[in-house]
């Protein structure tokens, strides 16, 4: 895993990151559906986080010393299956299984069915307060493993969340560091409740904060590094990432919440992401 | 009863010359924590209301306030738990079953955390109406998939209950009893057991079957049925779950005729339990259910509540002696 401040290659990253895609669209065309629209718009920020940032060996994913990330949103599962292949902690061909009966990758993240997944998701606004706790804990055990979450926007409607974020900020969590993924949908279509400014709400409720493009990689590593330099607060950083990136036409789409195609789009798509991705 | 006085807010019902003890479950936290290191305890605003600062005092460093936010108390210490501590926390039943049963059965419970729930207020114990009691608290729980929950007798059980918690698998639920305690066990020679019910006396006319301080209220009562020539004992079940099924189908089918008794509504507690309990063994016995009707509790003193809605000794050894004397059948 990479040392702080490590530059990254950003090539690398971006080879990481279509290949996250590829496995992504393996699995939904598996299935024949699947939440891809937001696993698509997390890849770079996916790749960002277990290419470069997160100090996580795949060979001991229960080490005391790891860095923590917990998935709040469990029905981006397919997202984390996609890096969970890529680093080794699932074969490579149960891929094609995601939302099987009998696979381990289930349609949501499901604690103790997968090594690797800190957290049950999808009972939504469970991730930042488990997150916040696991900070807690670590600093009182004087372990220096950091904690990442990963929240939506839906999120910030669920009350819990903020309840969880004035007890992360009381407690002066440094070691915590909440990405914020703003995508602008949920299960109704746009945001129904609309959560602006996020940004101020969060520096509201004492924490740092940074906005960046959610699909520059550039702009998340620089983001993560800048988390690793501040101390004092919890910090978020807030991600503008856009549904179905990767492929034009999925980006386009309006129902983007959850992706179903016909059953002979799925090469297409397949080619699409290739092409434009070249 | 205590005459002249109105008691303070979960403050159980002492009866004269019987002995008691103050703030037991921070006495049992405290022991956990010196013996074992690994203790974090969290309230939500109510750490004066729940016996935590005694242990605050002793480890402040161990200590936390999430402010009036239970869902956050509870998604905390499933975090905290992640990282290898037990976590214990504290707020009144009501809130910790109602507000944040999605947090207790999803972040704690499903993912086995070490979090220890203590619950105050349980029952009829507050005079402060239908937000505070906690009545319906023991079905919401112990319909939560491994969710161990427990309902203490006395000061005793609370404090060893305390300071056992952190050795139990997983996510627990435990009633509080809070504040100066009635010692109805000896601490020299009873041993809470998780899981085992506890039989006290051989009458064979009544079987007692109680949880929670209704045990002390049966053991009372089986006194005074005595001088009407009754002969009773009494099944004291503090583990709600596991439930002792094995012990109370033994236990009923020893006596004449059973009676259950609970600080509780007489849904899907104690009374629905020893059912379940008594038919899956084929133990068919006459039986009399005691708790709270199905309907929030109004506001009142405590002894007013608790004789009104019959969980007094004085009211159980009434609706036995009652029940007896019809030869009924049941009766609410």
């Amino acid at each position: 895993m990479p040392s702080p401040n490590e530059t990254p290659s950003f090539s690398h990253l971006r080879d990481k990151a279509l290949q996250l895609r590829r496995n992504m669209l393996i699995q939904a065309a598996g299935k024949g559906q699947g939440y891809l629209g937001q696993g698509f718009g997390l890849a770079e920020f996916f790749a960002a986080l277990y290419f470069h940032e997160l100090n996580f060996d795949p060979k001991y994913p229960q080490a005391p010393d790891r860095d923590r990330f917990y998935m709040s949103t469990g029905h981006y599962s397919i997202a984390l299956w996609a890096v969970f292949a890529e680093i080794g902690l699932i074969p490579k061909d149960t891929l094609t299984t995601y939302g099987a009966d009998e696979s381990p990758l289930e349609m949501s993240t499901i604690e103790g069915h997968v090594p690797g997944v800190e957290m049950t998701g999808g009972s939504l606004g469970h991730g930042l307060g488990i997150a916040a706790g696991a900070a807690l804990g670590l600093r009182i055990q004087n372990n220096p493993a950091r904690v990442f979450v990963e929240i939506s926007d839906g999120e910030l409607q669920e009350g819990s969340t903020w309840e969880a974020a004035t007890a992360a900020s009381a407690f002066r969590l440094d070691n915590l560091v909440c990405f914020n993924d703003c995508n602008g949908i949920q299960a109704d279509g746009a945001l129904v409740v609309p959560m602006e400014p996020v940004a101020d709400k969060w520096r509201a409720f004492g924490w740092d904060v940074q906005e960046v493009d959610g699909n520059a990689l550039e702009e998340l590593i620089g983001a993560m590094h800048w988390a690793r330099a501040r101390r004092g607060k919890p910090k978020v950083i807030v991600m503008r990432t856009r549904p179905g990136r990767g492929i034009a036409r999925l980006e386009a789409r309006e129902q983007a919440h959850f992706i179903r195609v016909e059953g002979n789009e799925w090469d297409t798509l397949g080619r699409e992401l290739e092409l434009e991705n070249a | 009863m205590l005459k002249g006085r109105t008691l303070g807010m979960g403050e159980l019902e002492a009866v004269e010359n019987r002995a008691s003890k103050l703030a037991p479950f921070a006495t049992g936290a405290i022991a956990a924590q010196e013996a074992h290191g690994d203790v974090v305890l969290l309230t939500a605003d109510l750490g004066k209301y729940t016996d935590t600062y005694p242990f605050r005092d002793r480890f402040p460093d161990r200590f936390y306030n999430v402010g009036m936010a239970e869902q956050a108390l509870v998604m905390v210490a499933a975090g905290l738990a992640r990282t290898g501590l037990s976590a214990y926390c504290t707020t009144y039943g009501a809130f910790a079953t109602r507000r944040a049963h999605d947090f207790l059965a999803i972040a704690c419970a499903h993912g086995g955390a070490s979090v220890k729930m203590f619950a105050g207020n349980p029952g009829l114990t507050t005079g402060y109406g239908g937000t505070h009691q906690a009545i319906e608290d023991l079905a919401l729980m112990r319909a939560v998939p491994d969710m161990t929950v427990i309902d203490p007798c006395d000061a005793t059980e609370m404090q060893q209950i305390a300071e056992q918690a952190r050795e139990m698998e997983g996510t627990v639920y435990c009633r509080l009893l809070r504040g100066n305690v009635p010692v109805v066990f000896d601490p020299a020679t009873h041993r809470f057991e998780l899981g085992k019910a506890k039989r006290i006396g051989s009458g064979t006319d009544i079987g007692f079957i109680s949880t929670g301080f209704m045990t002390e209220r049966c053991l009372d009562a089986s006194a005074g049925l005595a001088e009407l020539g009754i002969k009773a004992s009494v099944l004291h079940c503090a583990t709600i779950k596991p439930f002792d099924t094995e012990a109370v189908a033994a236990f009923a089918a020893s006596v004449d005729k059973v009676v259950t008794a609970e600080n509780h509504v007489l849904v899907g507690g104690l009374a629905s339990l020893v059912l379940d309990a008594l038919y899956a063994n084929g133990v068919m016995k006459p039986l009399l259910k005691i708790g709270i009707p199905d309907r929030f509790i109004e506001c009142g003193s405590i002894p007013y509540l608790q004789t009104r809605y019959g969980l007094t000794a004085a009211r159980v050894r009434e609706q036995v002696a009652q029940w007896l004397g019809a030869g009924a059948q049941a009766a609410e």
